[in-house]
């Protein structure tokens, strides 16, 4: 076994799942699962890349944990394939490359904190020091309490602490603040963070907002068991409300209107322009480049605003409701 | 703060290279003293299985006046001393199988199928602390047997009743694990433990049963029986009979066959 790993250094040295560093962390093709006739998870492609930090977001039952099974390799897909850093993802988590912390896992009452962490580093052939991570995930104090008398934060903190163990190179964290208070949220992050600054690559789903909003690079928003949408928290935001562009503009002509460039809407009031769109950049461009405007804003919605715009119901329009309420 | 800025340069995690698969399916003596230790320290565990059977030696077999009698090879108070020790054993296996029912109850199997845990080596590892217990359940009686009363012709009787006791356990951990992984309760023990009691009445540890009696003719038929007869033979000097081996293979059969049959099902993914 050691000698066929350690060939990857030999002249042939394509040898990529070995190396590491090229993969993507995670890519899964057309990824379906079916529950009899429940459709949880329809056509999934995803690509995640090495040392991103992606927020997983919908609203509960939109398949977040159904495709994180399937990533895992805790269900098989019905169609489709993943891999998870070049392998499949039961190989990943047999070689400690994966870890995660899962809403449906639990723990052994009957042992300690410390206890916990021994046994399940005992389970990896690499792993890290067990004071290391307990410093890591702000348990070092409760080492010797047994897990029945944790509350439900610090039991998350274990579970966290049991994910570093292995040193993972993907970290899956299924709900990871569910259950906790605002302080025990931040400092749950505030740990995540300090760790992912270490190039670890970081999946999480969530269906707080806010949580993907300030801790992703990347948000992917499912809804009814497919992405429909893939980006930036702020391309999130344009997404699906676009913004809105408003400027003072003395003496506009309809001609001048006409010609703004991406508008989905446009308002005039006095010398007063609101332009919605969502390529506010051009507008912006165009108005200050092509008019007298002066005082230009450009506004935004918030990411909560664009999570249930995107989540809503197809039918119902999202820019219907965009401009009202603001007028004042 | 500034720490995590400095460690930024590298990656935190370990070369490919360093990363294998590890042997025997994550099986090691960290594990296995984790587990040993759970159940140690589990009060009701300790009461149902090292303490209620020694007492009952003490009471039925100890503080009679039959004690003494003779029992071919040694006395009545050694006979119900392996008695004791055999029922202490199948409760102590049966009990560490069941162990599984708890855990999947926990979520915690599901945490381990996130760890190279082979789910092989974890139901072995359930076996051989079931087994463990059960040796300790029969070393138990047998050291309070030999400060009491019980005696046997020789060294090695003792050895061969207490050796063949234990082993048989081995049929109750395979019933253990089977019930854990069919019933999915906390508290697998309560509701097993009552059938436990009947079928050790039916194996005839608690009540020797009367030889050609109709019970007696139902009772071979249970998974007790075939252990009990082997493990008082060498004591009583019975004729070795194959129904007696035939009697613990088929009931070996039948609990790991329903065993593993649940045990994949379990961790079939879906």
């Amino acid at each position: 076994m050691t000698t066929t790993t350690t060939t990857s250094a030999g002249p042939s040295g394509s040898t990529p799942g070995v190396l590491g560093g090229t993969d993507l962390a995670i890519a899964a093709t057309g990824l379906r699962k079916d529950f009899g006739s429940v459709h949880a998870v329809r056509g999934i492609d995803l690509e995640i890349r090495q040392g991103e930090i992606v927020a997983f977001l919908g609203p509960n039952g939109a398949g977040k944990t159904t495709t994180i099974d399937m990533i895992l390799g805790l269900s098989d897909p019905t169609a489709g394939t993943v891999t998870v850093l070049g392998q499949s993802p039961r190989s990943a988590i047999a070689h400690g490359l994966v870890a995660a912390v899962m809403q449906t896992a639990g723990l052994l009452k009957d042992i300690s904190v410390r206890e916990t962490l021994e046994l399940t580093g005992s389970l990896f052939v690499h792993h890290v020091s067990v004071d290391g991570v307990m410093k890591r995930a702000g348990i070092s104090d409760i080492g010797d309490r047994r897990v029945n008398k944790c509350s439900g934060g610090q039991q998350q903190r274990l579970r966290f602490a049991m994910a570093l163990l292995s040193d993972p190179e993907l970290l899956i964290l299924d709900e990871p603040t569910t259950g906790m208070d605002v302080t025990g949220r931040r400092d749950f992050w505030a740990a995540i963070r300090q760790d992912a600054t270490r190039g670890r690559t970081i999946l999480f789903a969530t269906h707080y907002l806010e949580e993907a909003d300030e801790y992703a690079d990347r948000i992917i928003l499912v809804r009814q068991g497919e992405i429909v949408a893939d980006g930036t928290a702020a391309q999130i935001k344009a997404m699906a409300a676009g913004r809105t562009v408003r400027a003072t503009v003395p003496g506009v002509t309809a001609a001048q209107l006409e010609a703004v460039p991406a508008a989905d809407s446009v308002e005039l009031r006095g010398e007063i322009v609101r332009i919605h769109s969502k390529d506010s950049d051009a507008v912006a461009r165009y108005l200050l480049t092509q008019t007298d405007a002066h005082d230009l804003e450009i506004e935004s919605r918030g990411i909560e605003d664009a999570f249930i715009a995107l989540t809503a119901d197809a039918q119902d329009d999202p820019t219907t409701t965009a401009t009202s309420g603001e007028t004042s | 703060m500034t720490t995590a800025v400095s460690d930024a340069a590298e990656p935190a995690y370990a070369a490919r290279a360093e990363r294998r698969v590890p042997p025997m399916g994550g099986l090691n003596p960290t594990l296995l003293r984790i587990e040993l230790l759970r159940v140690l320290r589990n009060r009701r565990t300790m009461i149902f299985t090292l303490v209620m059977p020694a007492v009952f030696y003490l009471i039925f077999g100890v503080s009679q006046s039959y004690a003494d009698q003779d029992a071919g090879r040694g006395n009545v108070a050694a006979y119900i001393m392996i008695s004791m020790a055999a029922y202490g054993a199948m409760i102590a296996s049966t009990g560490g199988g069941a162990m599984v029912a708890t855990e999947r109850a926990q979520g915690w199997s599901r945490q381990l199928r996130l760890t190279p845990l082979s789910p092989v080596a974890y139901v072995f590892v359930k076996l051989l602390t079931a087994m463990l217990l059960g040796a300790l359940a029969v070393l138990v009686v047998f050291v309070m047997g030999a400060f009491t009363k019980a005696q046997m012709d020789t060294v090695g009787l003792w050895v061969a009743t207490a050796l063949i006791a234990w082993a048989g356990s081995l049929v109750f951990a395979a019933f253990g694990l089977f019930m854990g992984y069919l019933l999915p309760s906390e508290n697998v023990m309560q509701i097993i433990g009552p059938g436990l009691a009947i079928l050790a009445f039916a194996g005839g540890l608690f009540v020797p049963l009367e030889d050609g009696s109709t019970l007696q003719k139902i009772a071979q038929f249970t998974p007790m029986y075939g252990i009990s007869s082997l493990a008082h033979a060498p004591l009583t000097g019975d004729s070795f009979q194959w129904a007696w081996v035939i009697n613990v293979a088929a009931w070996l059969v039948v609990f790991a066959g329903g065993a593993i049959w649940r045990f994949r099902k379990d961790t079939a993914r879906v």
